[in-house]
Order: structure tokens, then C-alpha cells, then sequence
């Protein structure tokens, strides 16, 4: 009975030691995004800017030294399902970011927030994620996906385009972007187009879309789809007949540095862009050019927003020994936004302000210009079916 | 009726740079009985190498004339180091081994020429327009695309058909044994046929590059339709690949094209664009069930012992 006794109190004893040295650890952030495929430069972004804003206080987020763990998905659900079960049972990770693309995000995102982590999006989301699905451990802090759709269907309404045609790639994502149009879009629809996921030659959709005569074009083709689409539209000497509007995914400073001359003209709806006027995204876009010798993307502000409000979070709380003080002072969002405007909604999304952005060039190339603020402090449209 | 004149020409042109794709691949398959899949590699190849040197010196014809040797050359290395040790092995082997290719020049591609696309500008003489009837004009570019694989078709006939070298190489393709007993260097032979298939394709790489993005991978996407269109043709058969290219091209552009219209005369326009594109991008498969059903070799199947 003594002998019992000595080693249950050994073992508590030892407990109690292990978790005093848990405390002096540095709190472990698992950074979940995509390093390679064609996309890897997203994930590369989002990785920099969040390692800027830990560069820039010495290694520490708040005053509390944090270890960022990096992994690459390579673009596909099963290894962001993989690396998340690594970073929960093997590294104890109580904080995930960094997913890029929503298909991973839906397969990762639901499972790690039910087992207690929290997670804050740098990129994705999805609306099941904002709407039904909500919950109090997930944060978005880029935005809801078909946010950058409404503000650009917003301004074409109010710029007087009555006949736009519509294009996007057939699979769910396209599909929401377009609805997302459609929602503030007033106007006629000349046609609507779903082109083959992955598709590369556009010559048959872009001979429909000069038949139909619209008065404006908008589109969602991300990555390499948007690219040869505006190279094949340009050839088709529709560049200046038809004006393009789309959301910024297919025009990051990145893609724009390939595609040049053909992308001219394009205007772009996004929530942030590096000549928004504020100290904070001076300070960032500077500090951020200084540190990798490029303009920072989209991306590289969000994963700098999302270092930043943990930091605030870290802040206050000291630690996340009480996730839920951690988590109610995230959600008081208490940092300076690179955006500006920024605070969440009731579903733990960002209310903030978007833009209309056109792609102008410059002596040092092919770049964004903020032309109008077209929403001031937007909710999502899903934020009502979140029951939180 | 213009409009349909205009995705008649995109059809043919797709088919056309399909064809390019499949011949190369045909041949190697109906000489050498080995499944090649990084022959989509060679098209990267081409496309990369050309866009390098026509961004080097600006010119689009020394772009071409870089590109077709660098992968006839590639093409002929792998054949030498890789392939010709798998002849006679399984083609479950040949596929694995050609699918460790496709990782292997991807990821090379990537290490020389970076994760970001390149772009090659359609050369300045074939910009612009030409107006083909009244009302319909088309880019100068897609028609040369047109007229050079046209060229090549010719050449390859006439190679095929009208010289030793191809009377060599037919008669490899029925009787490899016999061939070389009667003292033709075959596995010479072969090597040049695997440069000629990926110098074919390197010249269909370096003319989709004004019209794509040149990146790491985009061999992928066209070798899919290419291996459809040598199915569809009858594996081995040139003649089978000329068909079927323009087949698979006709059908997927026209597809693309007019489906979601025709679909809008029966239902609501929503569930038509819908329906329409999914059925669209099926189109080509469907062909190549039908095609199998009506004639399970293809329709020029290729006798060989």
C-alpha cells in the first residue's frame, strides 16, 4: 500500500514537473500550406509574411517566444490531414494556420477545431465554414471566398455594365465565385460559361464570348487558367473592346510579373492591396520588401494578419495554458490590420472594408492600383447561418 | 454560321497540335511496342527551351530552331539510357518507369527555370488578324499553327512512304527480327524514331507556347487527349492518329463550344450551362467509348507480328 502510494505521488510529482516545464516551452504554431506544385509561391507568401511578424519581435508573437512549424500539403487534402494528426498527437500543437486551397482546409479544418485547436485561416474560406459549419475555434482573418466576387459584381453594377458574361472552371469553387457575383450583380447575363477544370486553351469559349456581345467580361480562372486565359484573350484583340473584371486571385504581383501586358486594365476586387494608405501596411509592405526583395502579395498580408492577431491574443493572455481567454482575445481582433478596417462578425469572420483595384505599369513593372472603396465594413452573406 | 466556321478552325487547330503529339507517340509504340508516358515531357521540353532562346535573342524562328533539337536530343538520350533496357520487359514496367521520367523532368524543369510560368509573345510577323469571309476574322498564329502541322503531316507521308528510312522503319514495325537479320542496324533504327517522335513533339511544345503558359507539368493535360486520340486511331497507325487528332479536336471544341447552347432548348439556362459543360468535357470519352464498341483496335488498326 505505502509502495503504491510513493509511486502515485512520484508520478504526480513528475507531472506537475512536466507540466511546469510545458510552460517555459514557446508556444508551437503548426502552419499547415503549400510549398509546392504550381501554387507553392501562395504558401511561400503566407509563410513570409508570418515569419516577418515574428522576425520583427525578436522571435517572440506578443512577448511570448513561439516555434512556427512549417509543412507542405502539396495542394492535397490527405497530406493536410496527415501533417495536422502529426502536429496534434506528435507536437502537441495547439494553434494551426497557413491552409491555401479550401478543398484541404475542408478536409483539415472541421476535424482539428472539434479536438480543441484553434485554427485561424490565412487564406481559404469556405463558406460551409462561415455559415453552418461555424465554429468557436475556427477564425478566418483573409476572408469569406466569394467576398472579393461581391465587391467586383457590386461595382460593375454601379459602373453601369448592364450585359456581362460570366466564366469560371466547373467544380464547386467556381461555381460559388460566380453566385458571389451574381449576389450584387443587378444587371443582364450574356452567358455563362464553365469551362473544363485545368482547361488550357480557351479559343472555343473566348469565339462564344465575342458572338454575345456583352459589355463587360468577369472571371474566375485561379492560377495558371487566368493566366493563359488573359494571354488568349489579349490575342483575340478583345483587351481593349471588352473590359475584365475578376477577383484578385489572378492577379497577385507574382502572376502580374509573367503576365504583363495582357493583364493591363484588369480591374481586380480585393480586401487589401500594398498601396492602401495606412502606417501599419507602410510599415509592413517596407519591412517586407527590405527582408525578401519582393512586393509582398495578398497572400504575405494575410499570413503577416494573422502573426500580428495572435500576437495581440498572446498579449494579453501570456500564454494558451486558458485556450478560452485566448480565444476571446482573438476575437476582440486588437491589432493594427495591414487592411485597416478589421474586426470579426458574429461568425468569426472578418468585417472589413474591399476595394476595386486596377492593374496599372509602373517603371519597376506590372503592378495593383487601389481605384475605389466599394464596400465599408461587409459581412459575409453566410454569417447568418452560423449559430454562434 | 460565322461562329461556327471560327470554332471549326479552333477545332482543327487543336487537332492539329494533337496530332503532333500522337504521331510521335504512335510511332514509338507501333516500332518499339513501349508505352511512353513522359512523352508530354518533350512538349515541356520544347516549349521551355524555346521560350528561353526566344527571350534570349527575340527571335521566334531561332526560339524553334533551339527548341526541336534540344528535345530530339532529350528524346533520344532517354531511348538510350532509359527505354532501350525495357523492351522487352512488361509494359506495366515500361509505364512505371516512364512515369518516374515525367516526376523527374518536372522537377527539373523547375530546378533551371523556376516555379513561375514563362511566356513567349507570338512573334510580331504572325500577329494581328486576317479576315478569312466577310465578318469573320481569325489570329494569324492559330492558322499557322494550322498549316505547319498540316506541313508535317505531309513530310511524315512522304517519309513514310517514299524513302528507304521509312520503308526501313515499316518494316521494323512488322518484323523487327527479320529486319535486323537482314542487316539493318535496328536499335539505331529505334533511336531515331524516338527522336523523331520527340522532336514532333517538341515542335507542338514550342507552338503552343505563345498561345499557354510554359510550366512545369503542362505536358500532362495533353498527353491525356493524346493517349485518347492514339486509342481512337488504332495504337501504331500514323493514319490513325491524323483521324483521330482532328476527331478529338472537332469533338472537343465543338463540344465546348455548343453543347450548353443546344442543351438551353430543352431546359432552364442555368441547369443547360451547367449540364452542358459537364457534358462537354465527358464528349471526347464518350467518342472514344463509341468508337471502341464499333471497332475494339481502333479505327485503323496497325497488323504486326
Amino acid at each position: 500500500m505505502k509502495k503504491q502510494c510513493a509511486v502515485v505521488l512520484a508520478v504526480l510529482a513528475g507531472m506537475l514537473l512536466a507540466s511546469h516545464v510545458l510552460a517555459a516551452d514557446p508556444v508551437k504554431i503548426g502552419m499547415i500550406t503549400t510549398l509546392s506544385t504550381k501554387a507553392g509561391y501562395l504558401g511561400e507568401d503566407i509563410r513570409d509574411g508570418f515569419q516577418l511578424a515574428i522576425d520583427q519581435e525578436g522571435g517572440t508573437l506578443g512577448g511570448v517566444p513561439v516555434d512556427l512549424l512549417v509543412e507542405d500539403d502539396g495542394a492535397k487534402p490527405e497530406k493536410g490531414k496527415q501533417i495536422a494528426e502529426r502536429f496534434e498527437v506528435k507536437d502537441g500543437v495547439k494553434i494551426m494556420t497557413g491552409i491555401v486551397f479550401s478543398n484541404v482546409a475542408m478536409a483539415v479544418i472541421p476535424k482539428v477545431v472539434r479536438d480543441g485547436v484553434v485554427y485561424l485561416s490565412a487564406n481559404a474560406g469556405p463558406s460551409k465554414l462561415a455559415g453552418d459549419m461555424c465554429n468557436p475555434n475556427y477564425f478566418s482573418v483573409s476572408y469569406q471566398n466569394d467576398n472579393l466576387d461581391e465587391v467586383v459584381g457590386q461595382y460593375v453594377t454601379e459602373a453601369g455594365f448592364t450585359n456581362v458574361y460570366l466564366l469560371a472552371p466547373n467544380y464547386p469553387a467556381g461555381k460559388d465565385h460566380l453566385a458571389g457575383f451574381k449576389r450584387y450583380y443587378k444587371g443582364n447575363i450574356a452567358g455563362e460559361v464553365y469551362t473544363k477544370l485545368d482547361q488550357s486553351d480557351y479559343a472555343a469559349e473566348i469565339a462564344g464570348l465575342r458572338a454575345a456581345k456583352p459589355d463587360a467580361v468577369f472571371f474566375f480562372l485561379p492560377g495558371g487558367m487566368g493566366i493563359n486565359f488573359l494571354k488568349q484573350y489579349a490575342q483575340a484583340g478583345l483587351q481593349q473592346e471588352i473590359p475584365l473584371f475578376g477577383p484578385a486571385f489572378s492577379f497577385d504581383e507574382r502572376i502580374l510579373g509573367a503576365v504583363g501586358e495582357a493583364a493591363l486594365g484588369v480591374k481586380n476586387g480585393s480586401q487589401w492591396s500594398h498601396d492602401l494608405d495606412n502606417p501599419a501596411n507602410k510599415q509592413f509592405v517596407e519591412a517586407f520588401k527590405k527582408a525578401y526583395g519582393r512586393t509582398p502579395t495578398l497572400y504575405a498580408s494575410q499570413g503577416y494578419d494573422t502573426a500580428r492577431l495572435i500576437a495581440s491574443a498572446l498579449k494579453k493572455t501570456g500564454g494558451i495554458a486558458d485556450l478560452d481567454a485566448f480565444r476571446a482575445a482573438l476575437k476582440k481582433a486588437d491589432f493594427e490590420s495591414v487592411r485597416g478596417n478589421f474586426s470579426f462578425g458574429t461568425n468569426q469572420h472578418p468585417v472589413q472594408d474591399f476595394y476595386i483595384r486596377e492593374v496599372i505599369k509602373t517603371e519597376n513593372g506590372y503592378t495593383n492600383k487601389t481605384i475605389k472603396k466599394v464596400f465599408s465594413n461587409h459581412v459575409d452573406a453566410y454569417a447568418d447561418q452560423c449559430s454562434m | 454560321m460565322l461562329l461556327f466556321l471560327e470554332q471549326l478552325l479552333n477545332g482543327l487547330q487543336l487537332g492539329i497540335t494533337l496530332f503532333l503529339m500522337s504521331a510521335g507517340l504512335t510511332l514509338v509504340f507501333g516500332i518499339m511496342r513501349v508505352i511512353n508516358l513522359a512523352h508530354g515531357s518533350f512538349y515541356m521540353i520544347g516549349a521551355y527551351v524555346g521560350a528561353t532562346a526566344m527571350a534570349t535573342t527575340g527571335s521566334f524562328l531561332l526560339g524553334l530552331a533551339a527548341a526541336l533539337p534540344a528535345a530530339a536530343l532529350v528524346g533520344m538520350a532517354v531511348e538510350w539510357l532509359v527505354l532501350r533496357h525495357l523492351y522487352d520487359r512488361d509494359h506495366l514496367d515500361q509505364v512505371l518507369a516512364t512515369f518516374g521520367l515525367i516526376m523527374f523532368f518536372n522537377e527539373s524543369a523547375r530546378m533551371i527555370w523556376g516555379r513561375q510560368p514563362l511566356f513567349m509573345d507570338v512573334p510580331s510577323w504572325l500577329a494581328g488578324h486576317v479576315t478569312i469571309v466577310d465578318g469573320l476574322s481569325y489570329p494569324v498564329y492559330r492558322l499557322a499553327v494550322i498549316v505547319a502541322g498540316l506541313a508535317v503531316a505531309v513530310f511524315l507521308w512522304f517519309l513514310f512512304a517514299r524513302t528507304r528510312l521509312g520503308m526501313r522503319i515499316r518494316a521494323g514495325a512488322t518484323n523487327r527480327e527479320m529486319v535486323g537479320a537482314l542487316g539493318v542496324n535496328i536499335s539505331l533504327l529505334y533511336t531515331l524514331v524516338f527522336g523523331l517522335g520527340a522532336l514532333l513533339a517538341g515542335l507542338a511544345g514550342v507552338m503552343a507556347g505563345p498561345i499557354l503558359a510554359v510550366e512545369s507539368g503542362m505536358g500532362e493535360s495533353i498527353l491525356i487527349l493524346t493517349f485518347v486520340v492514339i486509342v481512337i486511331g488504332g495504337i501504331g497507325s500514323v493514319k490513325g492518329a491524323v483521324v483521330g487528332a482532328l476527331l478529338v479536336g472537332l469533338v472537343d471544341t465543338l463540344g465546348r463550344a455548343f453543347l450548353p447552347t443546344l442543351l438551353r432548348l430543352a431546359f432552364d439556362s442555368s441547369t443547360a450551362d451547367t449540364a452542358g459543360s459537364s457534358l462537354a468535357s465527358m464528349a471526347i470519352y464518350i467518342l472514344m467509348a463509341m468508337v471502341l464498341l464499333w471497332k475494339p483496335s481502333g479505327l485503323f488498326p496497325v497488323q504486326s507480328a
